[in-house]
């Protein structure tokens, strides 16, 4: 490999600051990465070579002016492809959104010029974000840096390959039931999902409404930090966003957590298929925080195990009504017929979307219509409050949650692929933080058989900071999320 | 038993505007077949008197004064438009002609 790839923030700034290096050679080497491992990763769907490289020397031209922006500017970043960025495309990875350009901006995209990154491009995904693999990508699956025959997750997986191979330091994923911090984990990344209503969805292209919520990846919990601050914040064009000012989780990374108490779950014990070397690596990562002064005590949540399948309930509901939309007649994709509107719609959408969103989409479809409403979504949402409940409870007796972020490592591509559920129930460790609105952080803690091993660290709402100055706390004292993939 | 029939899998298709191909709707009664069957386990949970949680951290609705602010130009708002004429969008003849008339 003729070009190294990019270090985490503090090892891009020093050079910057000194004068040893520009924006516009940090993007160079982001493009000259990206192009030697792109045939081999598939991390990317597009990319903006020359508006990055203008936006760089501009941020150059602040840096001699002396007027930057904060700690990102200058610092190239990746986006998911399903958070549209103004006059670029936006394909969610889907057939039916294959020419689109988006003609507004995402509120978190929005922001990312008053701090000064760079975005390079728009990164793989599951379609529609549905899905934990990248496998159900209409251009096809990302690879894992760690072992290009196995999955990145999902759907995430381009943004957390991105990070994982040194082409941008820092990402925008979203994460619905896992999708930031599963990918984060089989790649050995940080990945952070702040709480519901942190960052606004304006933008995010919906896929289940109420679980929705965009996030960082990076190499670090402080560059996650960085990166949420800038991008958090009331938003009035999203009528769930909360009315806070954005956040400065940065400034709250004390490095210590003596005085916190760690909850660890009893379901974590008794869950069955969690693999041994993902148990030894969490636990050998829990001791470290005990250590750092952290008091553990045992917590239940007892209605998690109902967590998959409310999820699953919940989810494809709302993604049923929000696909709605693409009809063929607004924008997308649209079939050639002579015939009826309905046949239109009909033909659109079946061309249009892939096995695993008709899938979701007949399952949301079904559980709305009447008769089945109150057997299955409505209990699903009832479900969710206890699990809201049972959160509530364990949070009276601790500040966090720490747990696996997966049952087991990296698994190979198509592995999974034929049995959907068997990939549902790989959510396990994460979707319960969804429906409850939490925010969650995983961050690398090991390798077993030399995949990465990711440890989840979960706080009450609002708690974004605790979990990240667990997560960077972790980091001061280990080496773990130093480690790089065998490229 | 079955949960879901392969006529109830083409009528919730038709509810959901997806035309299924010949082996499609096979396939998509099996993989919801399995589905329901894991679900089915919440049948189990005691919801009496239980409040649904639709939005985890319950907000007002927003109000904000009606004033007037900058929309999606016309021309934008129909530049992803598969078949637009001006600033139209078309769709297939709805009415025909005799109802029309």
């Amino acid at each position: 490999m003729s070009e190294p790839g990019l270090g985490d923030l503090a090892e891009l700034r020093a050079p910057l600051a000194a004068g040893s290096t520009t924006a516009t050679a940090l993007v160079e080497r982001s493009f000259a990465r990206l192009e030697a491992l792109e045939p081999t990763l598939r991390a990317f769907l597009f990319t903006r070579r020359e508006a990055a490289l203008g936006e760089a020397a501009e941020a150059d031209r602040r840096r001699s002016r002396g007027a930057l922006r904060g700690p990102l500017d200058g610092i190239p970043i990746a986006i998911k492809d399903n958070i549209v960025q103004a006059a670029e495309p936006a394909s969610g990875a889907s057939r039916i959104l294959e020419a689109y350009v988006s003609p507004f901006e995402a509120t978190a995209v929005a922001r990312l010029p008053a701090a000064g990154a760079v975005v390079v491009g728009r990164t793989n995904l599951d379609e529609f974000a549905m899905g934990s693999s990248t496998e159900h990508s209409c251009q096809g699956p990302s690879k894992n840096p760690w072992d290009t025959t196995r999955s990145p997750g999902g759907s995430s997986g381009g943004s957390a390959v991105a990070v994982s191979a040194g082409v941008v330091p820092l990402s925008l994923g979203s994460d619905t039931g896992g999708s930031i911090r599963q990918p984060a984990a089989l790649c050995g990344v940080v990945g952070m999902k702040p709480t519901y209503g942190r960052v606004s969805r304006y933008g995010l292209v919906a896929f289940a409404s109420s679980l929705d919520q965009i996030g960082p990846l990076g190499r670090s919990a402080a560059d996650c930090a960085a990166l949420l601050d800038a991008i958090s914040g009331h938003d009035p064009h999203d009528s769930t966003s909360l009315p806070e000012p954005p956040l400065a989780t940065r400034d709250a990374l004390s490095g210590d957590v003596s005085g916190l108490t760690l909850g660890w779950l009893r379901e974590v014990d008794d869950a069955a298929g969690v693999a041994p070397g993902v148990r030894r690596c969490v636990r050998e990562a829990v001791g470290e925080l005990e250590r750092a002064g952290a008091k553990l005590r045992e917590v239940s949540l007892p209605h998690t195990r109902h967590a998959i399948a409310a999820y699953y309930l919940i989810a494809t509901a709302e993604a049923s009504s929000n696909l709605a939309r693409y009809d063929g007649v607004r924008y997308g994709h649209r079939a050639a017929t002579q015939g009826s509107l309905t046949e239109l719609y009909e033909r659109t959408r079946a061309e249009g979307f892939g096995a695993e969103v008709k899938r979701r989409i007949l399952l949301g479809t079904y559980v709305l219509s009447a008769g089945y409403y109150d057997a299955y979504y409505r209990k699903a949402q009832q479900v969710r409050t206890l699990l809201r409940r049972d959160f509530e409870a364990a949070f009276a007796g601790c500040d966090a949650i720490v747990l696996p972020t997966t049952p087991e490592t990296a698994f190979r591509l198509g592995e999974k692929s034929d049995d959907p559920l068997a990939l549902y129930l790989a959510d396990v460790f994460t979707v319960s933080a969804n429906l409850a609105g939490l925010p969650g952080v995983s961050t690398p803690c090991g390798t077993d058989a030399g995949l990465p091993v990711g440890l989840q660290i979960l706080g009450p709402p609002l708690a974004d900071a605790t979990v990240l100055r667990i997560a960077d706390a972790y980091q001061r004292r280990t080496p773990h999320h130093l480690a790089r993939p065998p490229l | 038993m079955s949960r879901i029939s392969r006529e109830e899998v083409e009528r919730v298709a038709h509810l959901a505007r997806l035309r299924l191909g010949g082996d499609e709707a096979e396939a998509m009664t099996q993989a919801l077949e399995a589905i329901l069957a894991y679900v089915a386990q919440l049948d189990a949970v005691d919801t009496e008197g239980v409040p649904a949680t639709a939005h985890v951290i319950p907000l007002a609705t927003p109000l904000r004064e009606d004033e007037p602010e900058d929309v999606l130009a016309p021309d934008l708002a129909v530049a992803n438009a598969p078949a637009p004429r001006g600033t139209a969008f078309t769709v297939p003849r709805v009415l025909d002609d005799e109802a029309e008339g």
